[in-house]
């Protein structure tokens, strides 16, 4: 139907029109702000959560407070390792305009070497947004009075009080003790195993070494946090809350650093190791591998020229030659033979040879060291003189199966367990040892003769001092074992209760008493008129002992003369032995790398070390400075 | 004889005034003024200059009200033709700020001539479609469209985008109310849609940034998504019932850009949550509503296009803010009316609804 085309019914026609589209403009409206609120809704119910963790982040940031490093104190009190306040200078780069201006204008007020730069530079790219990073450490009062004066012209830059590490005995016990040093990228990646990650939030420095690296965790602490407000340019605003730091815990150790000293000066500047343990607990008394170095040097990130002094220097003085240096036993294998031999019933104590001075085996013919022979011998005679022929024949007749197998359980050949990272095995011999060790076949036989020289601790033998030394005490103890141990006990910090470090025996051996005592009396004879007898003259204690001499070099066949070859491939020293006899309080493997016959160089040592732990005797001429302190 | 005399007085005052815009808009402003100084007090606090502003701003919603709407038609040519001046001037004289050449200089103080084509726009073509009322041809849709493109395409140019949306929009409102065709709005909808790729190019790179940030703030967080992360951020944690006035933290920590200006909705979501937001949204709701029932009851073509197209700016404004500070369009210079610090806006906005409050109170004369 057409409707009229009158102009009133064309304006209402255009009303109507227009009130439609007003009432079509009023739905989008409404759809509009509805989609708003829609908007709204998820922003602000559904993501609320989210938003407010965001917002939240924004806004706290965590400042971690470190917490200082437990402290480490020998068996009497004396401080090994504990930290002191310095003042360093320290720069925090989100509140510096220009770097570059502030670090130059810095070190015309301040030394700035170009070394600590290259550490700020390193820390810079490390770092985490609002640290403050050091540029330098430890200023002098002159530099923090200068500084302080001038500070208007460096806003960011501020000086602060932190805590350092440090050795007041510098190089003594060392390689016990460890370092700590700069945490690097393994560490990291060691922490984060550890899911420490965030109580090493703020900590730069982590234990490297010995004592410090395994009881990191102990020494470490609790980190604690300061949540601090930011605005948006990062400017703390204000303090939210603190939580403190909770110490970390401190070790007391069953070294006794003194008797350290005393050992570490014994060696002068021969190079070796001194492994000292209680029988009765399996703690370590004294761990020496010399030369030594001083870890305060790693304590701020170690300067290249004393890394290349240290690293590089013939002697090695960074290896950790008591537990990872590792040489034929020598001679002083004699005695565990004897007792493996008693305990299989291979021989019995009276049961004697008669040395001609060698001993002839599948058309090679093994020399005793003494010319002619030792006549008769039984088997205290063939410790108190150190007979070879004796264990040659010995030897043969246990077998390298039978000789393996009780070395095995005397722990020689297998890592301590002691308390300090990276321990070396060793090598006990043994024809799977050597399928092991070899690739081609006919490598990986073992011959019979080669079981002789094994009887003399020579041959493919190869155990570190703190083998020989548990193996000593093991002896000493009657056969209960123990392992090896540094820590005491540890304090805890916020309680101030002790853990003790459980002495509990790693094994016992079920040695007879009388085996025993039979090769412990003839490591007495040793040292009353056996080979130690000269080194323990008027001892005021009976102790017990074995002399060894280690070959480093191969003289197929010809007579060794310690003048006529070069010092790098003379013999090694090795002495072990245990006082008092009766009750061993004290027992020890020393080694003199190069040191010729043990009797010479070794033994004396381990007389020293006696002397001074059984009677508070210092060696004359050597006196230990008294500068150690007590608690 | 006083009792007499005040009577007269608030006669006077009142009777050309409307009393729900009235009403809505004091309740924005009053909201607006709590988060102003919320968004400044710790800085630069701006609370009496905002106080000021939106005297002023009541003082000239009062005085467009008293002027009738024939009186009004008669500011239509002279504002648009000064305007359009105004524009051509900054085109070539224009002071140039941060690459936009939006101001002009008049040695004293500069003018932004943009703000005034914002009412000038509706006025003329409201006024040309009510002067051609009687014999609408596709010409005068023609001619409309060609006086609404020069000032858009001069502001756009500036570059001022959100003002050449607010300019744009509210002449498009008066030709939709005016009549124009579906198949006219459709085609250019289809070819503003098909012109995109072109107009990408021709955008400047910071406004093809903003769009590019929108749909992922994150790509730049730093830099132009910014701003929309950090809003939404301070929009998502208020939550239901916000942090409390004077508790946002993202506002009083500086998160917030422009928090007190085009901002603002971000610190007022913040502050007074999804509730707070639901109130004001639903106080926009009722203006809107009201201006569209004005528009509806409006005797003249002429105040029904200017009504309406009013209004709908109004709704503009406030969806283009809201959707850009919570995320869901680009980032634009558009304002919260009555809420955003700053006189310009506040007095255009006043003028709009002072030309409602003339359209409502003015129609019976026109009737009759």
């Amino acid at each position: 139907m057409l409707a009229r085309q009158s102009p009133l019914n064309s304006a209402d026609r255009e009303l109507d029109r227009f009130r439609f589209r007003v009432a079509l403009a009023g739905i989008v409206v409404v759809v509009a702000l509805a989609l708003l609120i829609a908007r709204l809704v998820h922003l602000q119910v559904v993501q609320h959560d989210y938003y407010t963790t965001r917002a939240e982040d924004n806004r706290i940031s965590l400042v971690p407070i470190v917490p200082n490093r437990g402290v480490i104190v020998d068996r009497h009190g004396t401080v090994l390792a504990r930290n002191y306040s310095a003042f360093t200078l320290e720069i925090t780069p989100s509140k510096v305009d220009d770097l570059d201006a502030t670090i130059e204008g810095l070190g015309k007020l301040i030394e700035v070497l170009p070394k600590d730069r290259k550490r700020f530079r390193k820390l810079l790219e490390e770092s985490k947004t609002f640290e403050s990073l050091p540029i330098r450490t430890r200023l002098t009062e002159e530099e923090v009075a200068r500084f302080a004066a001038n500070r208007y012209l460096f806003p960011g830059v501020e000086v602060k009080a932190r805590l350092f590490r440090q050795y007041p005995l510098g190089p003594i016990a060392s390689h016990a003790i460890g370092y700590i040093n700069r945490i690097n990228k393994r560490d990291l990646e060691l922490i984060e195993e550890s899911e420490k990650g965030a109580n090493y939030k703020g900590t730069d420095h982590i234990g490297k070494t010995g004592i410090e690296q395994k009881y990191e965790f102990q020494l470490h602490g609790e980190t604690g946090y300061e949540q601090v407000e930011i605005d948006a340019g990062g400017r703390a605003v204000r303090n939210l809350s603190r939580t403190a730091p909770v110490q970390g815990n401190n070790l007391t150790l069953t070294l006794d650093a003194r008797l350290q000293e005393m050992a570490e000066k014994a060696f002068g500047d021969r190079r070796g190791a001194l492994v000292a343990i209680e029988p009765s607990t399996g703690g370590i008394l004294a761990l020496v591998s010399t030369p030594t170095f001083d870890p305060n040097l790693f304590v701020d990130g170690i300067r290249t020229d004393d890394w290349d002094l240290l690293n590089n220097s013939p002697d090695k003085p960074l290896l950790n030659r008591a537990l990872n240096g590792a040489y034929p036993p020598g001679s002083t294998f004699k005695p565990f033979m004897a007792l493996a031999a008693l305990e299989t019933g291979k021989r019995t104590p009276g049961q004697a040879i008669s040395d001609p001075g060698f001993f002839n085996f599948g058309g090679h013919q093994f020399r005793d060291d003494k010319k002619g022979g030792h006549g008769i011998v039984d088997m205290h005679k063939s410790i108190v003189h150190s007979c070879d022929t004796y264990y040659y024949i010995l030897a043969n007749d246990m077998g390298i199966e039978s000789i393996a197998r009780f070395m095995g359980q005397l722990g020689l050949g297998q890592r301590t367990g002691v308390d300090i990272e990276g321990e070396s095995e060793g090598v006990l011999p043994s024809p799977e040892w050597k399928k092991r060790r070899f690739r081609r076949p006919e490598q990986q036989k073992w011959f019979a003769g080669e079981t002789i020289s094994i009887g003399i601790g020579q041959g493919y033998n190869s155990y570190t001092p703190i083998q020989l030394a548990q193996a000593t005490a093991t002896v000493a103890n009657n056969g209960v074992m123990y392992r090896p141990h540094l820590v005491k006990y540890i304090t805890d910090s916020r309680t101030g209760e002790r853990t003790m470090v459980e002495p509990e025996p790693l094994r016992v051996l079920p040695w007879k008493r009388q085996n025993v005592e039979v090769i412990k009396r003839a490591m007495v004879g040793v040292n009353t008129h056996g080979t130690g007898a000269r080194a323990f003259a008027g001892a005021a204690y009976t102790s017990g002992g074995k002399t060894g001499t280690a070959q480093v070099f191969s003289l197929k066949g010809a007579e060794y003369k310690a003048s006529r070859v070069k010092k790098e491939l003379r013999d090694h020293a090795l002495f072990i032995a245990f006082a008092p006899a009766d009750e061993p309080k004290i027992a020890l493997a020393v080694l003199v790398e190069n040191g010729g016959f043990g009797a010479q160089s070794a033994a004396p040592i381990a007389r020293m070390v006696f002397d001074y732990y059984l009677l508070g005797k210092l060696p004359k001429g050597a006196a230990v400075e008294d500068d150690v302190e007590e608690d | 004889m006083l009792q007499q005399f005040l009577h007269g007085v608030w006669r006077r005052l009142v009777e050309r005034v409307d009393g729900p815009l009235l009403m809505f808009a004091s309740l924005i402003m009053a909201a607006g003024l709590a988060t102003v100084y919320s968004a400044t007090y710790d800085t630069n606090d701006r609370l009496l200059a905002q106080t000021l502003n939106m005297a002023v701003g009541l003082c000239v919603m009062w005085t467009v009200a008293q002027l009738p709407p024939q009186k009004l038609m008669r500011f239509a040519v002279p504002l648009y033709v000064l305007g359009v001046l105004l524009l051509i001037l900054v085109f070539f004289f224009g002071i140039k700020v941060n690459g936009a050449r939006r101001w002009l200089s008049l040695g004293f103080t500069r003018i932004q001539p943009s703000e005034l084509l914002k009412i000038a726009v509706p006025l003329t073509l409201a006024w040309y479609f009510h002067k051609h009322e009687a014999g609408l041809k596709v010409r005068h849709y023609v001619v409309a469209c060609l006086l609404l493109l020069v000032p858009f395409a001069l502001i756009a140019k500036q570059p001022d985008l959100g003002t050449a949306i607010l300019v744009g929009a509210a002449g498009f409102y008066v030709l939709f109310f005016a009549g124009l065709p579906w198949k006219v709005i459709v085609g250019l909808f289809a070819a503003a849609a098909g012109a995109a790729p072109f107009v990408w190019t021709m955008l400047h790179d910071y406004q093809r940034k903003r769009i590019l940030t929108l749909i992922d703030p994150t790509s730049d967080p730093l830099g132009a998504g910014y701003h929309i992360i950090q809003a939404t951020i301070a929009i998502g944690s208020g939550g239901t019932f916000g942090k409390g006035w004077l508790a946002g933290t993202q506002t009083h920590l500086e998160f917030i850009p422009e928090r007190h200006t085009d901002f603002i909705f971000a610190v007022f979501a913040e502050e007074r949550g999804l509730i707070g937001n639901a109130i004001l949204l639903l106080l926009y709701l009722l203006l809107i509503v009201r201006g569209l029932m004005i528009a509806t009851n409006a005797s003249t073509l002429f105040a029904r296009l200017m009504a309406g197209s009013i209004t709908l700016s109004l709704f503009t404004y406030v969806f283009v803010n809201i959707g850009m500070v919570s995320g869901i369009l680009p980032v634009v210079g558009v304002p919260l009316p009555f809420m955003s610090y700053g006189g310009t806006a506040l007095v255009t906005l006043s003028v709009g609804i002072g030309i409602l409050m003339s359209i409502q109170t003015h129609r019976m004369l026109i009737v009759k």
